[in-house]
């Protein structure tokens, strides 16, 4: 368990650096474009609000900047991001709240399938070295190497616009259906998640299928491989020997992986148009919405810290050797 | 004490294995001869390279890429069948494997599952070979085997990073003699260990044999190894078998320069202080052989022939009567009359069977027939 | 080495590789053979020179409205290669001027953090300490702290109070590349830290530096190569996905400002795709990645020879009469008629 506690003390540092840098990125900012931003605002807003934004941001105050440093803590522990400009009068937290699921849904599903299914693949390529899938390397490494964005151009075009297959964007059909715990509403949900998911599958996959064949490769070369086989274990036994060695690293390559899948997810919901962060995102970059803007920021960081933190767990179950007290 | 049984058990004849192919392949194995027995402890040494491992790892089909067998056969003999491995496909090899030959890799470290409990790598086999055994039965034996080798059975959920390297070889002992095979092929068993536990290790080892009556090919590179434990030693120099002979033969009145060579090359614990011979120059590049008898560069007893002329793998021309068979790939041997042995090379086999006789360690071999 | 343990006088050799040695040299002959190198190396060829040359073969202003014509997209003709966009202007000179700002920022943003990961990773893992703990640790948190969502942040403030410029914007990118590179590389130097040369370079009272950079630098070089690739692949991911979202200034033409003007006017949407317009700054992105990437593989088979068809090409293995694919733990059996020959001699 002292992976997991050496972990978690990573984590809790991560957390502390990206608080405390979310907080000096606008008071660093030459031209100070925040104070130009509240300024396009005022006389929309109440004044509580620009008080508010005043001593979020260290404008009009003189408070010093640890006082506004800990006046920062003591927001976030009780879960004020601030006002969002663009949704005013909403907050910040209540923005994120409803995209945040539809993100988690798409990105959590589509990755497991991703890497469940890449991991696959990685074995059998390794296993049949030189059969079809190693020809499909190249265009697999294509895909990897293209922008998430320019992948799910591609499949809307195709997909959507032209086959007509799926719809083209938002998380369900928003002109007849209301969200609920019925057919009609699940079954919408799903046909619109289809070619995100899938833009997210193929955009990832690649990477899980190239690492895996490359492990499961220097594994097959390893003494206990060979013992396998000649123990006359069934050739499925055999490659599970190989495999249950081979994933380690990518479980363990798993927290390197996933800030480029949800970076690349935020993209992909911006041309699927699909409600989550990032749509949001996009919103909030287009109308300097910069409380926003930093409380997307914050969530994410979170969020593949916590995904971060069940890849090592699982991994310390996968490894024997992690588990040893010493 | 039980142990040779005299019937031929596995027979390598003219066994030749290559790394690559066409113009580029090197020849790691050059048409290999060798008989073992039932119940004998074969010893095959050499120096890095010279093939010994390749010739293991072949016998038993076991060779990865890029090796390439490319001729000879490999006879598994017992009461029910006589099988070339060569010919065998991949249901007979599995039946034949561990069934009948298993083996003992060089680490244990690598040859375990990191990351799989020792216990089901050991009930693993028997699920694949003894479908009759259920789980319990299989666990049961698991952990009889574990006893057999001298780990407590609780030791069975360990995992391999748990146990010290000499109980690592023992599991791999244990697993390989699951199902107890009439042969167990070890490519330096012990290299890897400190002298204590190498020494327990084998001690255990020849226990085992005498209880279980299996055949040991034993592969290293420690010839001191060989004459105490082994039955019979081939010697090998670049993929070639240049000398077979008992252990004490081999010991006493080695045929070939080489093994003379090897045996002179360290200082000698026991006996008389004696001068160091050595061997001048180095193995050679099996990508680059010299034509001719391939240790000819190195050899001080270098002749004309030896330079254009491959000696054949056969019996020296002086075989005191009564003797056991050996074999030796060396012009010195041809009998010719303008041929001088050295009298360091022609020492009498009787003599060396007079000293075998004093030393009860080495037991009493039969070798490799000439073919 | 039982000789120095002393079990028995009479020793050969410690261990036998299964291979026979002499693989070394065969795998110098084989590094220009292989395709994956060569394709990736002719690919990234054709984008630097675009990068240097681009600007000036473009046949038109990237930003002119060319003709007054109604607000739709003209698909490729003879005169506009590429066709055009909403406001007329033509695709094909925004591509041949957008791809030296995106391959700069790219290189850029790789040689930086490629260096910042050296100094880095070779400081750590050569002192170790208390230096080591703490890079160690900054490496960390900038590997699982997510790139993107903190770029946007910064650039969502820097572009606001200054104008992009690609040096800036490749410098604030390698902050948050490096990472990676640093920790393979910490790791490599641990590994060589005690190696005996450089020990004997230590004795003799080598400085640290001259340690580092002559005895240790050198041997990392293939390491290094394949983390300033990755850092390259990294740069061009990033710089589009920011010019993608608009969050650098939207006229300063890249591959993924064009991206994104053909978003926001729903190219892939409409019902005649206008695939003209989002198609080639999407395959230059994607092809470029691809080329760096194909190198990186090429290099990684180099290091590691088990990724390569250990010796023997699938097309050598039919040659010599061998399935192509062997099974392991049966080893394949060709009886040549040379060797047929020699055994009934």
């Amino acid at each position: 368990m002292r992976l997991i506690a050496r972990r978690i003390v990573l984590y809790l540092l991560t957390a502390i650096v990206a608080i405390t840098v979310n907080f000096f990125i606008p008071r660093l900012m030459p031209g100070n474009p925040v104070e130009v931003a509240i300024g396009h605002i005022e006389g929309q807003v109440t004044p509580a609000t620009i008080h508010a934004l005043d001593l979020q941001y260290g404008l009009n105050t003189k408070l010093s900047l640890i006082g506004q440093y800990f006046h920062y803590l003591d927001q976030l522990v009780h879960g004020n991001l601030g006002i969002s400009f663009s949704s005013y009068p909403a907050t910040v937290t209540s923005v994120i709240r409803s995209a945040l699921p539809w993100t988690l849904g798409l990105v959590g599903l589509a990755t497991i399938l991703s890497f469940v299914a890449g991991t696959l693949l990685g074995i059998v390529a390794a296993w049949r070295r030189g059969s079809w899938l190693d020809n499909l390397l190249p265009a697999m490494t294509f895909f990897q190497a293209a922008p998430y964005f320019f992948v799910a151009i591609l499949i809307v075009a195709v997909f959507a616009t032209k086959l007509g297959w799926f719809p083209q964007n938002s998380g369900y059909d928003t002109t007849t259906l209301n969200p609920g715990l019925n057919w009609p509403f699940l079954s919408s949900l799903l046909d619109h998640a289809v070619l995100p998911a899938l833009t997210i599958v193929v955009g990832s996959i690649a990477g899980w299928i190239i690492g895996m064949r490359n492990m499961m490769l220097t594994t097959m070369d390893e003494d206990y491989v060979l013992i396998a086989a000649a123990k006359g274990l069934s050739n499925r036994k055999v490659i599970g020997y190989a495999a249950r060695n081979a994933i380690l690293p990518s479980v363990s390559g798993f927290s390197l992986a996933i800030g480029f899948v949800v970076s690349g997810s935020l993209l992909t919901e911006i041309v699927f148009s699909y409600p989550g962060l990032g749509y949001i995102l996009l919103q909030a970059i287009g109308s300097e919405d910069y409380p926003l803007l930093q409380g997307i920021f914050l969530i994410i960081t979170f969020t593949v810290l916590a995904a971060n933190l069940i890849a090592d767990f699982t991994y310390s179950f996968l490894d024997p050797r992690t588990r040893q007290e010493a | 004490m039980i142990t040779v049984t005299g019937e031929p058990l596995l027979e390598v004849r003219g066994l030749c294995v290559d790394y690559g192919s066409g113009d580029s392949a090197v020849h790691a194995v050059v048409g290999a001869d060798l008989t073992l027995h039932g119940g004998e402890v074969f010893g095959l040494a050499g120096e890095s390279g010279s093939g010994k491992s390749t010739l293991a790892y072949s016998i038993a089909r076991l060779l990865r890429m890029p090796g390439v067998i490319t001729g000879g056969e490999v006879v598994f003999r017992d009461a029910e069948r006589s099988v070339n491995l060569l010919d065998a496909d991949v249901q007979q090899l599995r039946e034949l494997r561990w069934n009948q030959i298993a083996v003992v890799l060089q680490s244990a470290m690598n040859a375990l599952n990191p990351v799989m409990q020792i216990g089901t790598q050991l009930t693993d086999v028997l699920q694949a070979h003894r479908p009759d055994l259920d789980r319990a039965a299989r666990r049961d034996r698991a952990g009889e085997l574990l006893d057999m080798v001298g780990i407590p059975r609780g030791r069975l959920s360990a995992y391999p990073h748990e146990l010290s390297g000499g109980m690592r070889q023992r599991v791999m002992i244990a697993m390989a003699l699951a199902l107890e095979p009439r042969l167990l092929i070890m490519d330096e068993p012990t290299t890897a260990l400190d002298v204590v536990t190498q020494r327990e290790i084998l001690e255990e080892l020849m226990d085992l044999r005498e209880r279980l009556g299996f055949a040991v090919l034993f592969i290293t590179h420690d010839l001191s190894l060989l004459i105490e434990i082994a039955d019979t030693i081939a010697v090998m120099y670049a993929g070639r078998l240049v000398e077979s002979a008992a252990a004490g033969q081999l010991y006493r009145a080695p045929r070939h320069p080489y093994s003379y060579g090897l045996l002179n090359s360290f200082p000698s614990l026991h006996g008389p202080r004696e001068a160091m011979i050595g061997i001048a120059g180095s193995p050679p590049d099996l990508r680059q052989l010299p034509d001719g008898c391939v240790f000819h560069p190195r050899c001080k007893y270098v002749m004309e022939r030896c330079k254009h002329e491959s000696p054949p793998l056969v019996s020296p021309a002086t075989v005191s009567p009564g003797a056991p068979p050996r074999l030796v790939s060396c012009w010195l041997h041809d009998g010719a009359p303008e041929t001088s042995t050295p009298a360091e090379l022609a020492v009498p086999d009787d003599l060396a069977m007079a000293g075998a006789a004093a030393a009860p360690a080495v037991a009493s071999p039969t070798t490799g027939s000439a073919s | 080495m039982s000789a120095i343990t002393g079990t028995g006088p009479l020793i050969v050799e410690p261990i036998e590789p299964i291979i026979p040695s002499g693989r070394r040299r065969t795998r110098m002959l084989q590094l220009p053979k292989s395709a994956k190198i060569r394709v990736g190396l002719a690919l990234a060829l054709f984008f630097t020179l675009l990068a240097i040359l681009g600007p000036y073969l473009a046949p038109f202003d990237p930003n002119a409205s060319l003709t007054t014509t109604t607000g739709i997209p003209q698909a490729p003709s003879i005169h506009h290669l590429l066709g055009t966009t909403q406001v007329q202007q033509d695709v094909l000179s925004q591509l041949l001027a957008g791809g030296r700002s995106t391959i700069l920022v790219a290189l850029i943003a790789g040689i930086v953090a490629t260096a910042l990961a050296v100094l880095f990773g070779v400081a750590a893992g050569y002192y170790g300490g208390w230096l080591d703990d703490l890079l160690s640790m900054l490496a960390n948190i900038f590997l699982v702290l997510p790139a993107l969502p903190l770029l946007i942040v910064i650039f969502g403030f820097l572009s606001k109070s200054a104008a992009p410029n690609d040096l800036l914007i490749g410098l604030v990118i390698s902050i948050t590349g490096w990472a990676f590179g640093a920790r393979v590389l910490r790791a490599q130097t641990l590994s060589m830290r005690n190696r005996d040369y450089v020990t004997s370079a230590r004795i003799i009272g080598e400085r640290g530096w001259r340690i580092m950079m002559f005895e240790i630098l050198p041997n990392l070089v293939p390491i290094v190569a394949t983390s300033f690739l990755f850092t390259v692949i990294y740069g061009v991911g990033a710089y589009t996905a920011l010019s993608f979202l608009g969050v650098i200034s939207v006229s300063h033409w890249s591959w993924g400002t064009m991206l994104y003007w053909a978003q926001s006017a729903q190219a892939a949407q409409q019902v005649h795709v206008e695939w003209w317009w989002f198609l080639p700054p999407g395959l230059a992105v994607g092809l470029f990645g691809t080329a760096l990437a194909l190198l990186n593989f090429g290099i990684d088979e180099f290091i590691n020879p088990r990724l390569r068809a250990a010796g023997l090409s699938r097309r050598a293995l039919r040659r010599a009469g061998l399935p192509s694919r062997v099974q392991l733990g049966l080893t394949p059996v060709i009886r040549t008629r040379a060797q047929a020959e020699r055994r009934s001699a």
